[in-house]
C-alpha cells in the first residue's frame, strides 16, 4: 500500500504527540517511585533498620550451671552433668508430625513422649521451644545436629542437669530440682527471667529449695543471628550467666552412708551432730527415695510406691517427724527440780511399781517397781514413778520453761523443708486447744515423754548436745556458701548450775555405764569413748483398763503400727563430749534394745571415721556385731576419706 | 521511486551495520545486566550457583539473538508479526492443554536447555502484531468501530490465555502494553476514556455495594480483594513477602548495607529474593543511591528506545519500539511499585535482573527490535 508523503508525515506527527503524553504519564509514575524509595529509605530508613535488627537478631537467656553441692569433706553430693536434649519450635517447621516422624527414626522416641510434646507445643505460647526428648547418648544428639537442615524447627541442645551421685543418702539433705511449673511462678513471686529458659530447673525440696537464691546464680544473654527459618547463624556476642554459688555442707557424706545403711529396713531416723558446734554431720531418714527420679520426672507408678509405702519414704522424719520422747526426756524434769531445789539428788524415792492419784493408777514400765531410787538411779534406770513423784513438786510450767530453754518445743533454723517445732504443752496451750484445764495427771504423762509433748529426733539432737556443751548450741547444715564460711555463734551459755548438770550427765553416764542402767549392754568399750545416753519407749496407745484386765498384750504380738516408739540419745565421749545422737526407731520395741544399739554404732563410726573395731564393742556382742557390719550395704567412696577429725 | 525503496537503498549493509548500532543503549543493556549478575551473586550467599552462571549463559545467547534480530531489516520483522503471534498464541494454548491433560499447572515449555514462558513471548509478538496491524491500517481508519474491535480482540486473546495460568501480571502487561499501542497509533481518545470510566464505575459499584443487599460479590471474594489490596492485614501470610520487602528496603538507608551485607536477604527472611524481589536486595545493599540509579539506567533505556522510536519514520518501527518501551516501562514500574507496597503483589519480574531465561531473552530480542529498527531507520 502506497502512502503519501503527507499522509505519512502526519501519522508521525501524531504518534509524537501521543509519545509525549506517554511520557509523561511514565515521567510522573517514575517520579513517584523515586519519590517512595526516599520515604523509604531516607526517611523512614532508621525504622526499618530497627525492623530489620529485631528480625535478625534473638537475644537469648543463658542458663548458669546450678551451685555444687558438697560434703563437710568434698565429696560432691549434688552435681551437674551434661544433658544433651532435642527443642522444638512448632512456628519453625512447616509440618510438626512430618518432623517428629522423621526425628523419630534418629532417636528412640516413644509414641506417649510424642504425643506429649505435641500437645505441649500447641498449647503453649508460639515460638516457645519445647523439648522433645532429653538424656540422649551422644550418638543420637549427633545424628540429629547432623540431619538438622531437614529438621525444620528443630534445634540440639546440650544442658546441665542435676544428679545426685550419692542417690538416696541424701535425698532427705539436698532434696531435688525439678521443672518450674506454673504453680511455682504463681505462689514463689519468683520473676528472675532465668526462669524462662526451657528446661530450666529450680530447687522443689530440702536444701535445694531453701537454698535456692545461693545456688541459682544469674542467666547470662547472648546475640545470636537468626535466618528467617529461626535457625541461629551465628553468635554476635555474649554475657556469660554467673554459675551460682557452691554450698559445703557440714554433713558427712560417709557417716550419713553408714546411718543410712544401719537403719536400712527400719522406719527410722537418726541426727547426729558435733556438739561444741551444732554442725550436723549426719541426718538419716530411712526408708529413702532416689531424688534423681525427680529430676527426671517421676513416673506415676513410682510416686504411688513411694507414697502408698507405710514406712513414709518421702517424709524427712529427723526434722518433720515428732513422736513423743518418752523417757529421753526426764533430763528435762531431773533439771527442773535440781535448779529450783526441789529435790536432793541423794534423795530416796519408793517405787512400788505404780503411784496413785485420786482413783487413777500411774504405773512403772517395771511393774515389780524399783524399790528406793536416788535420782542417779532414778535416771539409769528410767524409774517413771520417781519421775512421777518429782514432777508433782516441780509442775508443768517449770518442765516446760526447762524444756524450751534445750531446744524443744521451738524451731530451728535449717534449710530444710517443714521442719517442725513439736510441742511442749502448758496449761494455756491446753486451755486453748483442748478447751480443758491442765490436771496433775497430764503433769505425770509429760514427764515420762508421754501425753502430748512431742519433739522432732533434731530437737532430741540439740537437747542432747545442749546438755553435754551447757550451752545454747544451735544447729547447722552448711559450712560454707561460696566459700565463705555459714558458721554460726551458739546461743551462749544456758545458765545453769554446772553442778546440777553434772549430776544429769552422771545418770545419762550411768544408763550405759553402771551395770544397772538400761542400756548396760550397750556401752562403748573403745578407749576414752564411753557413751552417756538415755533410752526412751514411747507407747503410741493408752492401755485400757479393760486391757489391762484380759493381761496386757506384749509389743511384739501388736500390729506394727501400734508398737511403741523406740528412742535412744546420747553423746559421747562421755568426759569430753564431741558427738550427740539421737535415734528414733518408728514402732520399733524398746528403746534400749532397738534404738541404743544404732546410736552406739554410729557415734563409733563417727569416732573412728571408719566400720568401728570390734574391739570397741564388750566381748561377748563382738560376734553379733561382726554380722552386722558384714551385712551393711555400705557405698565406697573415691576420694579417700579423712578420718573423724573434724576441722574447724 | 517509493520513499521505502528509498530507505532501503540508504541503509548500511552486510558488517557496517555493527557501526550503526545504537552503541549508548548496549552498554546501558549490557550495564544493568550485569548488576543483575552482581544481585545474583549476592542473594546466592557469594556464589556463581545456582543463579549466576545460567543466567550469564542466557545473556550471552540472549545477545547473540539480539545482533542477529537487529541486523536483519526491519521489514522482515514487520513480515514475521502475524506468525510470531500466531506461534506464541498456539504456545499459550499448548500450555494450557498440556495443564488440563493432567501434567500439572505449568506455564512453561521444557526446550532442555532452558523453560521458555509462551507468555512472556507473548509480550513482544503482541506489540509486534499490533504495530503490522496499524501499520496496515489506514490511520483515517484506525478509529472506526471494527478497527478498534479488532485489536482488541488480539489483545484479549492472550491476555484471557495468560489470566487462566494464572499469571495476573504478564495479564496486566499485555493489557496495558497493548492498549498503549493502540494509544499511540492514534486510536481515538474516547475510547480509552470510555473503558476507562467504565472500569472505574465497575470498581466502585463493586465497593460500594458491599454490605448492602445487592452486594455484587461474595462476602470471601471481597476479603480475597482486601488482602490482595492490603497485604499488611494478613502478616504472616500475603503481607509476610511485602512486610519484608520494605523493611529490606528501608533498611538500606542512603548508601546502604554493603555488596553481601544484606541481613534481610542472606538470612531468607526475603522472599523470592532472585526473582520478583530482587530490587529489595539490591535496594538493601546499595541503598537509595543503587535503587535511583538503577531507576535512572532503566529511564535511560527507555529515553534511548524513544527517540530511536520517534526518529524513525517508518510507522511499524516506529510503533513496535516505543510499544517495546512501554513494555519495558511496565515491568519495572509494576515490579518497583509491587516491592515497594504501592501496587499489589502480581509477579512481574525486574527486566534484565531478575532471575529467568524467558524473560531475559525475550527482553534481549526486544531490543534487538529496537536495533534493528535504529539501523534500517530511513535516512
Amino acid at each position: 500500500m502506497k502512502r503519501s508523503q503527507k499522509e505519512i508525515e502526519d501519522s508521525a506527527r501524531k504518534v509524537g504527540r501521543r509519545s509525549l503524553i506517554m511520557g509523561g504519564a511514565m515521567l510522573a509514575t517514575g517520579a513517584v517511585l523515586a519519590a517512595r524509595m526516599r520515604y523509604l529509605q531516607v526517611e523512614r530508613a532508621s525504622d526499618f533498620r530497627l525492623l530489620a535488627e529485631e528480625n535478625r537478631i534473638n537475644i537469648q537467656l543463658l542458663s548458669p550451671a546450678r551451685g555444687l553441692i558438697y560434703d563437710r569433706y568434698g565429696r560432691l553430693v549434688a552435681a551437674n552433668e551434661q544433658n544433651y536434649r532435642v527443642v522444638m519450635v512448632r512456628e519453625n517447621a512447616d509440618d510438626v508430625d512430618e518432623v517428629l516422624e522423621r526425628l523419630s527414626r534418629l532417636v528412640n522416641l516413644d509414641m506417649g513422649a510424642m504425643a506429649r510434646a505435641r500437645d505441649e507445643m500447641m498449647s503453649r505460647a508460639p515460638f516457645v521451644p519445647v523439648t522433645i526428648a532429653d538424656r540422649l547418648s551422644w550418638e543420637e544428639f549427633s545424628s540429629v545436629a547432623v540431619n538438622a537442615p531437614s529438621l525444620p524447627g528443630i534445634t540440639p541442645e546440650v544442658g546441665l542437669s542435676r544428679v545426685y551421685p550419692l542417690g538416696q543418702d541424701f535425698a532427705h539433705i539436698t532434696g531435688y530440682v525439678g521443672p518450674v511449673s506454673d504453680y511455682y511462678l504463681q505462689s514463689s513471686g519468683d520473676t528472675d527471667p532465668v526462669l524462662q529458659i526451657p528446661d530450666f530447673q529450680v530447687g522443689r525440696y530440702a536444701a535445694e529449695a531453701q537454698l535456692e537464691q545461693d545456688l541459682r546464680g544469674e542467666a547470662g544473654t547472648r546475640r545470636v543471628e537468626v535466618n528467617a527459618a529461626g535457625r541461629i547463624m551465628r553468635e554476635l556476642d555474649r554475657d556469660p550467666a554467673t554459675p551460682g554459688d557452691d554450698v559445703q555442707l557440714t554433713v558427712d557424706a560417709g557417716l550419713q552412708n553408714f546411718a543410712q545403711a544401719r537403719m536400712a529396713g527400719e522406719s527410722a531416723s537418726a541426727v547426729v551432730m558435733e556438739v561444741e558446734t551444732g554442725e550436723i554431720i549426719a541426718m538419716a531418714s530411712s526408708p529413702s527415695f532416689d531424688p534423681n527420679l525427680f529430676v527426671r520426672g517421676i513416673s506415676v507408678a513410682d510416686y504411688n510406691t513411694l507414697t502408698e509405702d507405710p514406712y513414709r519414704p518421702l517424709a524427712s522424719k529427723p526434722v518433720q517427724g515428732t513422736y513423743p520422747p518418752g523417757s529421753t526426756f526426764k533430763m528435762m524434769t531431773a533439771l527442773a527440780g535440781l535448779e529450783m531445789g526441789l529435790i536432793d539428788p541423794e534423795e530416796l524415792i519408793n517405787c512400788i511399781g505404780y503411784i496413785e492419784l485420786g482413783t487413777r493408777r500411774f504405773h512403772c514400765w517395771k511393774r515389780s517397781g524399783h524399790g528406793r531410787m536416788d535420782m542417779n538411779n532414778g535416771l539409769a534406770q528410767s524409774c517413771d514413778v520417781y519421775y512421777y513423784e518429782l514432777s508433782q513438786r516441780v509442775g508443768i510450767d517449770a518442765i516446760a520453761a526447762m524444756s524450751r530453754r534445750f531446744g524443744l518445743g521451738e524451731h530451728h533454723e535449717l534449710p530444710l523443708s517443714a521442719v517442725s517445732e513439736g510441742l511442749i504443752p502448758t496449761r494455756d496451750w491446753k486451755r486453748a486447744n483442748r478447751g480443758a484445764d491442765w490436771v496433775v495427771g497430764d503433769t505425770l504423762n509429760a514427764t515420762i515423754g508421754q501425753g502430748f509433748v512431742l519433739a522432732s529426733p533434731l530437737q532430741l539432737a540439740i537437747m542432747t548436745s545442749r546438755l553435754a556443751t551447757g550451752r545454747m548450741i544451735r544447729p547447722s547444715l552448711v559450712r560454707t556458701v561460696n566459700g565463705v564460711s555459714a558458721r554460726m555463734d551458739d546461743g551462749g551459755d544456758l545458765g545453769l548450775d554446772p553442778a546440777n548438770l553434772e549430776i544429769v550427765r552422771r545418770g545419762m553416764w550411768s544408763v550405759n555405764n553402771a551395770p544397772r542402767g538400761t542400756a548396760y549392754r550397750m556401752r562403748s568399750e573403745a578407749e576414752g569413748f564411753e557413751i552417756a545416753g538415755k533410752s526412751g519407749t514411747s507407747q503410741v496407745r493408752s492401755i485400757t483398763m479393760a486391757e489391762r484386765a484380759t493381761g496386757v498384750l506384749g509389743d511384739d504380738e501388736l500390729p506394727w503400727n501400734r508398737r511403741d516408739h523406740a528412742l535412744f540419745v546420747a553423746y559421747a565421749p562421755a568426759d569430753n563430749p564431741r558427738y550427740a545422737v539421737s535415734v528414733v526407731v518408728e514402732h520399733g520395741g524398746s528403746g534400749s534394745g532397738v534404738a541404743a544399739p544404732i546410736a552406739r554404732d554410729i557415734l563409733l563410726r563417727a569416732h573412728f571415721g571408719e566400720m568401728p573395731p570390734l574391739s570397741a564393742y564388750p566381748v561377748n556382742q563382738r560376734r553379733g556385731i561382726e554380722e552386722m557390719q558384714d551385712q551393711l550395704d555400705l557405698r565406697s567412696f573415691e576420694t579417700p576419706e579423712e578420718t573423724g577429725r573434724v576441722q574447724t | 521511486m517509493s520513499f521505502l525503496e528509498y530507505t532501503q537503498k540508504s541503509t548500511p549493509s552486510g558488517l557496517h551495520k555493527v557501526l550503526y548500532l545504537n552503541w549508548a543503549l548496549i552498554v546501558l543493556i549490557v550495564t544493568v545486566s550485569c548488576i543483575g549478575f552482581l544481585m545474583l551473586y549476592s542473594v546466592a550467599g557469594g556464589s556463581m550457583r545456582p543463579w549466576v552462571t545460567p543466567q550469564l549463559q542466557r545473556f550471552v545467547l540472549g545477545f547473540a539473538v539480539l545482533l542477529v534480530v537487529a541486523f536483519i531489516p526491519i521489514w522482515f520483522w514487520r513480515n514475521m508479526s502475524g506468525l510470531a503471534y500466531g506461534v506464541s498464541v498456539l504456545l499459550l494454548l499448548l500450555v494450557e492443554v498440556m495443564g488440563s491433560i493432567g501434567m500439572g499447572a505449568q506455564r512453561w515449555i521444557d526446550l532442555g536447555f532452558m523453560r521458555l514462558q509462551p507468555s512472556e513471548l507473548t509480550k513482544i509478538t503482541l506489540v509486534m502484531l499490533l504495530a503490522a496491524y496499524y501499520d496496515w491500517l489506514d490511520p483515517r481508519k484506525s478509529s472506526r468501530p471494527l478497527f478498534v474491535l479488532i485489536p482488541v480482540v488480539l489483545i484479549l486473546v492472550p491476555t484471557y490465555l495468560t489470566l487462566r495460568q494464572p499469571d495476573l501480571g504478564t495479564a496486566i502487561l499485555l493489557l496495558v502494553g497493548g492498549a498503549s499501542v493502540m494509544f499511540l497509533a492514534g486510536v481515538h481518545w474516547a475510547y480509552f476514556a470510555a473503558v476507562i470510566g467504565a472500569g472505574v464505575g465497575l470498581v466502585t459499584a463493586v465497593f460500594y455495594s458491599r454490605g448492602t443487599p445487592w452486594q455484587l460479590l461474595e462476602d470471601y471474594q471481597y476479603r480475597r480483594i482486601d488482602t490482595f489490596l492490603d497485604p499488611t492485614t494478613d502478616p504472616l501470610g500475603a503481607g509476610y513477602n511485602i512486610t519484608q520487602s520494605q523493611i529490606a528496603l528501608g533498611s538500606g538507608g542512603w548508601t546502604g548495607r554493603g555488596f553481601m551485607q544484606g541481613t534481610q536477604s542472606s538470612l531468607n527472611f526475603l522472599p523470592e529474593k532472585h526473582t520478583d524481589f530482587i530490587f529489595t536486595t539490591l535496594a538493601e545493599e546499595f541503598g537509595f543511591v543503587g535503587a535511583i540509579t538503577l531507576l535512572g539506567l532503566y529511564a535511560l533505556i527507555l529515553l534511548f528506545c524513544v527517540i530511536t522510536g520517534l526518529k524513525t519514520k517508518d510507522r511499524y518501527a516506529s510503533l513496535v519500539t516505543l510499544g517495546i518501551a512501554v513494555t519495558f516501562f511496565l515491568y519495572f514500574a509494576i515490579n518497583m511499585a509491587m516491592v515497594m507496597g504501592l501496587a499489589p503483589v502480581v509477579g512481574v519480574p525486574l527486566p534484565l535482573v531478575s532471575y529467568g531465561g524467558s524473560a531475559m531473552l525475550v527482553l534481549l530480542v526486544a531490543f534487538g527490535l529496537v536495533q534493528s529498527a535504529h539501523i534500517h531507520r530511513p535516512r
